[in-house]
C-alpha cells in the first residue's frame, strides 16, 4: 500500500517513467490511418508583395495531394489569427492592429512568413510539391531592425500604421518624475539592448489535423502549451463550433512561452485535414523553427536613474523601443509593456517611475513571450541602472542595493507602477546568498585568477518576478481580451482512487508529482492513487494552460479549491452514513469522523458509498464524488531574489567562464523541492545563454535571418555552464491558498543581469562601464583590445 | 535496398530506399519513436543511438549504413531485464530529466560515456555530453545522472 506524500516532500517523478524508456507520446510520433503530410512553403524575402502563385508545378509532383494559398484560405471564410491583449497609446487610442492571416496574402513581412501549404501522400512528395511551387515577389524596402522601423522616412510594413508604431504606451507619472530629476544630486545613465532570442524548445513544433466526415468533428493534435485556448481561438478562426473541434496536446517537449500561442500551422494544418478528408501531418524543421517560431526580448533602452546625495533613490526614467515583428502574435503586445514597466521598481523604494514603450512593426519573425517575457527585460534595466550609479557613486554595489530596498516590514508594499508586492524579504534573500556565495572570499580568489592571468569579476542582480497570470479583474483593465482563471476537477473513484483534471499543461514542469501530492496530502490518499490528465480539450473541462509561471499558483490553487469541495461533500455522505450531524464531522488524513467519537469512516468508504448507494436521501444528496473549482487570484504573486556571480574572462581570448553561481530565491511555500530546484536550474541556464551566448540576427538590409540553425544560434551546452549553488528563502505568498508564488522564471529573470554585472566588474579596470549581451568572445575580445587603458591583470 | 540489422537484440531485415536516414526507418519504419529528431544539423543529439555499442548520431547515418550491424535504441535498453537499465533508473533517482524530449539521447550518449570506464569526473562529463543540448534541466542534474549511472554500470561489471 503507497504512503502519503504531502507539500514539502520531493518524491521522484511519476512521469519520468514513460520518458526514459522512450514510451513518450509526442506530436511527432502520431500515426494515423490514411496520414498524409504537409509542408509549408515560406517567404525567402523579408518585404515583398506576392504578385503571383502558380500551383500547377507543385500539383503535377507525384504525389501531391493539395495546394492551399491564403487566398483559398480567406475564400472559405476563414478569419485572421487573433491578438489576446488589446494595449493603447498612452492618450487612450487603441493599438495598431493589422490582420495577422494564417497564410500570407497580399505581401510578405518576415523571411519564414508562410504562403502555402503542400501536402502529399509523403513528406518527401510534398517537400517536392512545395519547392516546385512558383511565387511571384515584388521586392519591398525592408525595414529589419527597432531603430530602422523608428526612423524618420522609415519604410512601412502597413500602409495605415504611421512610422511602424504598434503603440506609443506609456506608465507612470511623468510630472513628478521629471520634479524628481530636476532635484536630484545625481543621474546615473544606461543605454542597451536586450538581445533577441529564440526559444528553442527541444522538440520542434508540430500537428496532426484530422476530420471526421461521419460526425463532422474536427482533431488537432498540437505541441501546445495551452490547448483548450487554441480550441477557443482556432474554432473563431476556422468557423468551428467548439462541440466539434477536440484539441489535443500530449506529451510536449518543452515549451518556454514559445508554444503558448495560436499559430497559423495548427488553422492551416486542421483545415486542410477538413478540406482532404483526410489526417494532415507537419512536423517543423529546426531551420524552419528559427525562422517561424515565435522570438524574445529585442528591446532598445534608455534609461536614467536619480539619485540622492546620500545615494537613494529618487526617480526612474525609461524609454524601450520593443519589437513586435511583422504581425501581433497572441501575447505580443502585452510582454514588452504590462510585464515590463510594472517591474520596473524591482526590489526597491523609487518613489516616481516613469516608462515608455514604442512597440514597433519591423520585417522579423513575430515576438512574444519567451521564459520570463518582459521581467527579464525590466529587471536587465533595473539591475544595469543600479550598478551604473553604485559604479558613478563609487559605492559598493550590494551597499547601494541594500541602502534601497524595500524592507520586510515594509511588506504589503505599493510601487509607483500599479503593482502592489504582497510579500517579500529582499534584504534576506540577498544576504542569505552574500553568505552562500562566500562573497568575504572574492578578493582573495581575483587575486588568485589574476596570477593565472584571468579578470575575475563579481556581480549581482537582485529582482522580482511578476508571475501567476492573472488576476482577470487587473488583466482586464490592462487590456486582456479574457479573464485568466484556471480549473481542476478532482475525481475520486469508488474505490477511492483519484483521477485530476486539469486545465494546465505539464511540458516538463512536472506537474503529474506536484499535483499528486497535493492531493495525497489534502484527502489523505497514496501519492500512486492520483493520476494527473490534462491537455485534452474532449477529457478536461476548460482552462488557460501553462505559462507565466501560473500552473502551480493558478492551477494549484484550483485544485486546492476542488479538494475543498471533495471534503464538504465527503462530509455530508459521512454524515449520512453515520447518522450524524454534518457540522459534527471532523477531516482528517483520509478520515471522516464524528467529533468526540470513535465512529468514523474513509474516503475509500465515503467513495464507495457516494457511487453505489442504496439508501441515500437523493432528494438532498446527489450521488458521486467529483468536484469542480475555477480559481482566480486576486493578485500576481511576486517571486524574487539574489543571483551572485562570479567570472574569469581570458584576455587572450575573450572566453568568459563562469566559475561560481550562487542563487536564492524566495519562491514561496515549496512543495516539491527537488522539482523547484531543477526549475531554477534551467531557468538560471537558459539567462545565461541569453548573457553569453544567444543572439537572434537579422541582416540590416535583407531582412536575412542570420542565425538560422543550431551551427550559428549558440545553444548552452553542458561544458559552458557551471554548476551552481541554488537554495531557496521562503515568504509564503499572502493570498494563494498554500502560499506558493511560481518558480518556472525566476532563473531566467535573475541571471543575466547578474552574469553582466560580474563580466563589467571583471573589465572595469580597463574603464569599462557596460556590456551588451551576449558576452562573447568575439564581443570582449574586441573590447579588451580597444580599451584605452593598459589590458594587463590588475 | 536490403539491410539486415540487429535492432535491439532481434534480426531485421527491410527494404530501404538508398536516401533513408537511420533515424528515419527508425521511427518510422520500425515505429520506435523514443529516438527523436530536435534538428537538421547534427547539433542537438535527440537521435542519439548505439551502433555495435558506440553512441552515433542517427541523423547523420544512412539506413543503408546499419546493414550486418547492431542497432540499441532507448526501447533496446529494457529488453531481457525486468527492471530499468542502471542509467535510466539514475536519470530518475536523480531527476536528469524535465520535458523528456531529450533524454533518450542523452542516456544513450551516457551508456555510452559510462562504458568507456574509468572514474567519472564532472568536467569528463560535461565534455562528453557536449553534443547533446538540454532546454529543460540547465545540465546539472544529468551530469549528476551520469556519474551515478556510470558507477551503478561500472560497479555490476566489475561484479560479473
Amino acid at each position: 500500500m503507497g504512503e502519503v506524500i504531502g507539500i514539502g516532500a520531493a518524491p521522484k517523478r511519476k512521469e519520468d517513467q514513460r520518458f526514459i524508456t522512450g514510451r513518450g507520446n509526442y506530436v511527432a510520433d502520431i500515426k494515423r490511418a490514411d496520414m498524409s503530410y504537409g509542408v509549408f512553403v515560406r517567404s525567402p524575402h523579408a518585404h515583398a508583395t506576392i504578385d503571383a502563385i502558380d500551383k500547377a508545378p507543385a500539383l503535377a509532383v507525384p504525389g501531391v495531394v493539395g495546394v492551399f494559398t491564403g487566398a483559398e484560405f480567406a475564400a472559405d471564410g476563414c478569419g485572421t489569427l487573433p491578438c489576446g491583449w488589446a494595449i493603447t497609446f498612452k492618450d487612450g487610442s487603441p493599438m495598431k492592429e493589422p490582420p495577422f492571416p494564417a497564410l500570407a496574402t497580399g505581401k510578405v513581412r518576415f523571411v519564414g512568413d508562410a504562403v502555402a501549404f503542400v501536402v502529399g501522400e509523403t513528406l518527401e512528395a510534398a517537400t517536392a510539391g512545395a519547392e516546385a511551387l512558383v511565387v511571384d515577389y515584388g521586392l519591398l524596402p525592408v525595414v529589419a531592425t527597432l531603430l530602422q522601423a523608428a526612423a524618420p522616412e522609415a519604410p512601412l510594413l502597413y500602409d495605415d500604421v504611421p512610422g511602424n508604431l504598434c503603440a506609443d504606451w506609456a506608465l507612470g507619472d511623468e510630472a513628478a518624475t521629471e520634479a524628481a530629476f530636476a532635484r536630484a544630486a545625481h543621474v546615473s545613465h544606461v543605454s542597451l539592448v536586450n538581445n533577441r532570442l529564440v526559444g528553442n524548445p527541444m522538440e520542434p513544433r508540430a500537428a496532426v489535423g484530422e476530420y471526421n466526415p461521419g460526425t463532422g468533428q474536427y482533431t488537432l493534435w498540437s505541441t501546445s502549451q495551452f490547448p483548450h485556448v487554441v480550441r477557443l481561438l482556432m474554432g473563431m478562426v476556422l468557423g468551428i463550433p467548439q462541440h466539434k473541434l477536440r484539441v489535443v496536446a500530449p506529451d510536449v517537449g518543452g515549451g518556454f512561452g514559445v508554444k503558448q500561442f495560436h499559430y497559423g500551422e495548427e488553422a492551416v494544418t486542421t483545415w486542410a485535414a477538413g478540406k482532404l478528408r483526410r489526417p494532415v501531418k507537419w512536423v517543423s524543421t529546426r531551420s524552419e523553427g528559427f525562422l517561424a517560431d515565435r522570438h524574445g526580448r529585442d528591446h532598445v533602452t534608455e534609461a536614467e536613474l536619480a539619485l540622492d546625495e546620500n545615494g537613494k533613490f529618487l526617480a526612474m526614467r525609461v524609454h524601450t523601443y520593443a519589437n513586435m515583428g511583422g504581425y501581433l502574435s497572441t501575447f505580443g503586445p502585452n510582454i514588452p509593456t504590462n510585464l515590463y514597466g510594472p517591474l520596473l521598481s524591482g526590489v526597491y523604494v523609487i518613489p516616481s517611475i516613469y516608462c515608455s514603450v514604442k512597440c514597433m512593426f519591423t520585417n522579423t519573425a513575430p515576438v512574444d513571450a519567451y521564459r520570463g517575457a518582459g521581467r527579464p527585460e525590466a529587471t536587465f534595466v533595473v539591475e544595469r541602472l543600479v550598478d551604473m550609479a553604485a559604479h558613478d557613486l563609487g559605492l559598493d554595489r550590494l551597499e547601494i542595493r541594500r541602502r534601497n530596498m524595500i524592507p520586510k516590514s515594509a511588506y504589503p508594499y505599493q510601487t509607483p507602477v500599479l503593482v502592489e508586492y504582497d510579500s517579500g524579504d529582499p534584504l534576506g534573500c540577498l544576504e542569505q546568498a552574500t553568505i552562500k556565495g562566500d562573497v568575504a572570499g572574492f578578493a582573495a580568489r581575483k587575486a588568485e585568477s589574476a596570477r593565472a592571468g584571468k579578470f575575475r569579476g563579481f556581480g549581482v542582480s537582485t529582482y522580482v518576478e511578476a508571475c501567476g497570470l492573472a488576476p482577470s479583474r487587473f488583466a482586464g483593465r490592462l487590456g486582456a481580451r479574457g479573464g485568466l482563471y484556471e480549473s481542476a476537477t478532482v475525481r475520486v473513484h469508488p474505490t477511492g482512487q483519484v483521477t485530476v483534471l486539469i486545465g494546465t499543461h505539464n511540458h516538463g514542469q512536472g506537474h503529474e508529482t506536484t499535483f499528486a501530492q497535493i492531493v495525497s496530502e489534502r484527502l489523505g490518499v497514496p501519492f500512486e492513487n492520483v493520476d494527473i490528465v490534462f491537455g485534452d480539450t474532449d477529457r478536461v473541462q476548460f482552462g488557460m494552460g501553462t505559462y507565466g509561471s501560473r500552473s502551480l499558483v493558478v492551477g494549484g490553487s484550483a485544485l486546492n479549491k476542488a479538494a475543498d469541495k471533495v471534503i464538504l461533500k465527503g462530509k455530508k455522505i459521512a454524515a449520512h452514513l453515520l447518522e450524524a450531524a454534518e457540522q459534527d464531522i471532523t477531516f482528517e488524513a483520509g478520515v471522516f469522523a464524528v467529533a468526540g467519537t470513535d465512529r468514523k469512516k474513509t474516503i475509500e468508504d465515503i467513495a464507495l458509498a457516494a457511487y453505489v448507494p442504496h439508501d441515500y436521501p437523493l432528494e438532498i444528496l446527489e450521488p458521486g464524488l467529483e468536484e469542480q473549482a475555477y480559481y482566480d487570484p486576486v493578485n500576481f504573486t511576486y517571486p524574487g531574489g539574489a543571483h551572485l556571480v562570479e567570472v574569469e574572462v581570458d584576455p587572450e581570448t575573450g572566453v568568459v567562464e563562469i566559475v561560481k553561481y550562487t542563487a536564492c530565491d524566495d519562491v514561496g511555500t515549496v512543495i516539491n523541492p527537488m522539482i523547484v530546484e531543477g526549475q531554477l536550474h534551467g531557468g538560471i541556464v537558459q539567462g545565461i545563454g541569453q548573457a553569453l551566448y544567444e543572439n537572434c540576427v537579422y541582416d540590416e538590409t535583407s531582412g536575412q535571418l542570420l542565425s538560422g540553425s543550431f551551427m550559428d544560434y549558440c545553444m548552452p551546452r553542458a561544458d559552458g555552464v557551471p554548476k551552481m549553488d541554488v537554495s531557496t528563502y521562503s515568504t509564503p505568498c499572502a493570498h494563494t491558498p498554500m502560499g506558493v508564488k511560481g518558480c518556472g522564471e525566476v532563473g531566467t529573470i535573475g541571471s543575466p543581469a547578474a552574469v553582466i554585472s560580474a563580466v563589467v566588474d571583471a573589465l572595469a579596470h580597463l574603464g569599462i562601464t557596460h556590456v551588451d549581451m551576449p558576452a562573447s568572445p568575439n564581443r570582449i575580445w574586441r573590447i579588451i583590445q580597444n580599451a584605452s587603458i593598459p589590458r594587463a591583470a590588475e | 535496398m536490403k539491410i539486415e540489422v540487429t535492432l535491439n537484440g532481434a534480426t531485421v531485415v527491410d527494404e530501404v530506399e538508398p536516401t533513408l536516414l537511420a533515424v528515419d526507418w527508425i521511427r518510422e519504419n520500425r515505429r520506435l519513436t523514443g529516438t527523436h529528431v530536435g534538428c537538421d544539423t547534427s547539433q542537438c543529439g535527440a537521435c542519439t543511438i548505439l551502433l555495435d555499442g558506440a553512441s552515433v548520431k542517427s541523423c547523420t547515418l544512412l539506413a543503408l549504413s546499419l546493414d550486418g550491424r547492431s542497432v540499441t535504441t532507448i526501447e533496446g535498453l529494457t529488453v531481457g531485464r525486468n527492471d530499468l537499465h542502471p542509467m535510466q533508473a539514475a536519470f530518475h533517482e536523480h531527476h536528469g530529466l524535465q520535458c523528456g524530449f531529450c533524454t533518450p539521447g542523452m542516456i544513450m550518449r551516457a551508456v555510452d560515456i559510462a562504458s568507456q570506464g574509468g572514474p567519472l569526473d564532472e568536467t569528463t562529463v560535461r565534455h562528453a555530453l557536449e553534443g547533446n543540448i538540454c532546454r529543460c534541466t540547465g545540465y546539472q542534474n544529468i551530469v549528476a545522472s551520469v556519474i551515478a549511472g556510470a558507477k551503478t554500470m561500472n560497479a555490476a561489471t566489475v561484479g560479473e
